[in-house]
């Protein structure tokens, strides 16, 4: 008989320890949930966060109870990486089906990678909930392709028409307090888009409502997203006489802008999307440069939605010391949407959560969720905007500190009641502005 | 709005030219083809955001600190990487911009990819002529001056300038009449790395500080070193000059294509590509020794 070595023994040792470390748990009593996102990016950095908060409060409790056994949650991170390649983000969600054998997915950023990453999943039959992307068509394929798309769910923000809906919203509520505040009769609004394929709708939408709304269009400016300089465009708008600026950012020139135009004190007030703008860092990276400036947002420590979003949002601030960003909406996905769904159907079937998720509707710390149907009565699994559901808010930096300030005695249609969450404050137009208007 | 496009096309002309001047230097003096000199200024603006942001220090202390170890990476990288394949053009190429890549990924995982900032040496701005100037805008510009002026009394002036003029002119020769080619090629290359440090130091309080800024600059210094001919110093800074003039007037005249400016100097890299390949200044590819 052949004398066995002890390079052999150190071999198959190491073979052992390789397929330990390569299958999956089978039987294991967790329930993995895979948490895609641009990991070295605050997005990603949300995403994992909220993932984490949600499942430290299921499993504290002992889990979610399935049929007749609890289970815990076990959270799988992958790095997306969709800011910089596309490829790495499908690439990342190929590697937690297969190989980390994900039950769930919750995350995704661009719409550009989560439209690559949903058919992946949806290949799988994997439930994937979005937490970053707004482009309406990842929803539109549910109600086109159902049987499918239908293992495919928006968990935030609401969908790119309704994210426009209420930044004009939010333009108009701002104006009407610029034209009394000013004494002006019109108030005459300049557009500022960064050079980016999201922002042209927005472009052209601003284009058609701003006369609509009664204001005036004092032009258009298109810095690349990330312009170092805009001082040219700061004294060209500051040349056109208007009043507000309408920012449409999503990069850094959100920031740059914010600053130099804070700096320069431009007579003219900040409203619309600037991403930068939501973040707590954004203070510092404007230099405290950033006062006044207004935008559309989802949290806000002191704001809340219902008597869930204290709770989230405290924690978040308490655990992480920042700000929860909206792609930190993991959490919701995670404790309301799938934990409760998942003791419902008491399995991990995902056809059969997919049929109860659809039909739920259900408090989240950001508000209501409730899953829309098209004009053609076809699921979309898309979110239900407005009053009762969710609207997001308007926050502001005022004195370096982020304020909601929207919706504040809200009226969304003739005779339905106000809106004001709980924590809102009064817009502030900036001094400097009121200085230059003044009689 | 000509006073604009002047005082703009001035501020970016001069960091060009600081940023082309040096990768002139060293592609000039020895014929390396360094794709990782913006992550140096990159790098650069990282180091000071760490020393004022992060340590609390004077922002004076921090861009010398900035520059001097920057400049030192420079060297050790140039020892370690550069100097063992500077034969192979190609290979030189190809390395450089994996170096450029790897320091982006490391200041990623280091710094993460947020956006950041470091302040202003003087806060504020002053009108001139009807223009909202910055007094930062200012200084950098005089910073620049003053560095541009230094660097052309050390090349025309002193020994070490004749050497390193000497070398570019042509390395065997120099080698033959007794000068350390090595030695210069290093000391071009610490000068070349330091420029784009101290481009990095003077411009990133006008800055977004991230793992990708150097992408940007990269694109236009490449253009104004076409544009002037690869090489030649006083090519870069006439090049950069025309790039920022150019990159103000696209900025001013054509509100909804500010973005253009990009395009606009790739357009110019082209076109000189075409009709005068040596570039304003350059040396004639075929009459190259």
């Amino acid at each position: 008989m052949k004398k066995i070595t002890f390079g052999g023994v150190v071999l198959v040792a190491v073979c052992l320890v390789m397929g330990m470390m390569t299958f999956p748990s089978w039987g294991a009593d967790v329930i993995k949930v895979g948490v895609i996102g641009p990991m070295n990016f605050v997005q990603g950095k949300n995403h994992w966060n909220g993932a984490l908060m949600a499942a430290d409060e299921i499993n504290s409790k002992g889990g979610i109870q399935v049929g007749n056994k609890k289970m815990k949650i076990e959270l799988v991170k992958a790095d997306s990486n969709e800011f910089l390649n596309i490829t790495d983000a499908t690439n990342a969600m190929q590697r937690i089906i297969t190989r980390d054998k994900v039950d769930f997915i919750v995350g995704g950023f661009r719409s550009e990678a989560v439209l690559a990453m949903q058919d992946i999943a949806m290949d799988y039959k994997k439930i994937f909930i979005d937490c970053g992307a707004a482009a309406p068509e990842l929803c539109q394929k549910v109600a086109d392709d159902y049987g499918r798309y239908k293992y495919f769910f928006r968990g935030t923000p609401f969908n790119s028409h309704y994210l426009g809906k209420t930044c004009f919203i939010q333009m108009a509520t701002v104006g009407a307090i610029l034209k009394k505040a000013l004494g002006i009769p019109q108030v005459k609004v300049a557009v500022v888009a960064e050079k980016a394929m999201w922002a042209d709708p927005m472009i052209k939408a601003a284009q058609g409502l701003i006369p609509k709304m009664g204001m005036e269009l004092a032009g258009v400016w298109r810095p690349s997203a990330t312009a170092t300089d805009v001082t040219a465009i700061l004294s060209a708008i500051q040349s056109s006489h208007a009043q507000m600026i309408f920012t449409i950012f999503s990069a850094s020139v959100g920031i740059t802008f914010a600053r130099q135009a804070g700096e320069l004190k431009i007579p003219a007030v900040q409203v619309g999307i600037n991403v930068e703008a939501q973040k707590d860092g954004f203070w510092e990276a404007t230099q405290k440069k950033g006062d006044y400036v207004m935008q559309l947002d989802t949290y806000c420590q002191g704001v809340n939605y219902n008597d869930l979003t204290a709770h989230f949002v405290d924690g978040y601030v308490k655990r992480f010391g920042e700000t929860p960003e909206y792609n930190a909406a993991t959490y919701d996905a995670i404790l309301y949407g799938l934990a409760p769904t998942i003791e419902q159907a008491g399995t991990l079937d995902a056809d059969k959560i997919v049929s109860i998720l659809e039909k739920r509707v259900y408090k989240n710390s950001a508000g209501t969720v409730k899953y829309m149907v098209d004009d053609k009565g076809r699921q979309t699994h898309d979110l239900t905007w407005g009053p009762g559901y969710e609207t997001g808010i308007g926050a502001q930096w005022q004195n370096g500190k982020k304020m909601g300030v929207w919706p504040n005695h809200w009226v969304a249609a003739k005779g339905a009641p106000e809106v004001t969450y709980s924590g809102i404050v009064p817009y502030k137009i900036p001094p400097w502005v009121l200085e230059a208007y003044k009689k | 709005m000509a006073v604009n496009i002047l005082i703009s096309g001035l501020i970016s002309g001069s960091m060009y030219a600081l940023l082309a001047i040096g990768f002139s230097l060293i592609f000039g003096v020895a014929r390396i083809v360094n794709i990782a000199h913006t992550a140096f200024y990159m790098l650069a603006a990282y180091c000071i955001f760490f020393i004022t942001e992060k340590m609390g220090l004077n922002p004076i202390i921090a861009m010398v600190t900035a520059v001097l170890l920057v400049t030192l990476l420079g060297l050790i990288v140039y020892m370690l990487f550069i100097k063992p394949i500077r034969e192979h053009e190609a290979a030189v190429l190809i390395g450089t911009i994996a170096l450029a890549i790897a320091m982006q990924e490391v200041m990623l995982l280091v710094f993460s990819g947020s956006f950041r900032s470091v302040p202003s040496l003087i806060d504020g701005y002053f009108p001139l002529l009807g223009v909202k100037v910055f007094y930062q805008q200012l200084l950098t510009f005089i910073v620049v001056l003053l560095t541009l002026a230094a660097l052309w009394i050390l090349l025309m002036k002193t020994k070490l300038g004749l050497a390193v003029r000497s070398t570019a002119e042509d390395r065997e020769v120099a080698n033959l009449m007794g000068m350390n080619e090595s030695r210069v090629t290093m000391i071009a290359m610490g000068i070349s790395v330091g420029l784009a440090a101290l481009t990095g130091a003077v411009v990133v309080p006008l800055a977004i500080v991230s793992p990708f800024m150097w992408m940007d600059p990269l694109i236009i210094m490449m253009a104004v070193v076409v544009l002037g001919g690869l090489g030649s110093i006083k090519g870069s800074f006439i090049g950069a000059y025309m790039m920022g003039f150019a990159e103000a007037l696209v900025v001013f005249l054509i509100p909804k294509g500010a973005f253009l400016k990009g395009p606009v100097a790739l357009s110019v890299m082209i076109l000189v590509l075409l009709i005068r390949p040596e570039g304003l200044f350059g040396v004639a590819f075929e009459e190259e020794r």
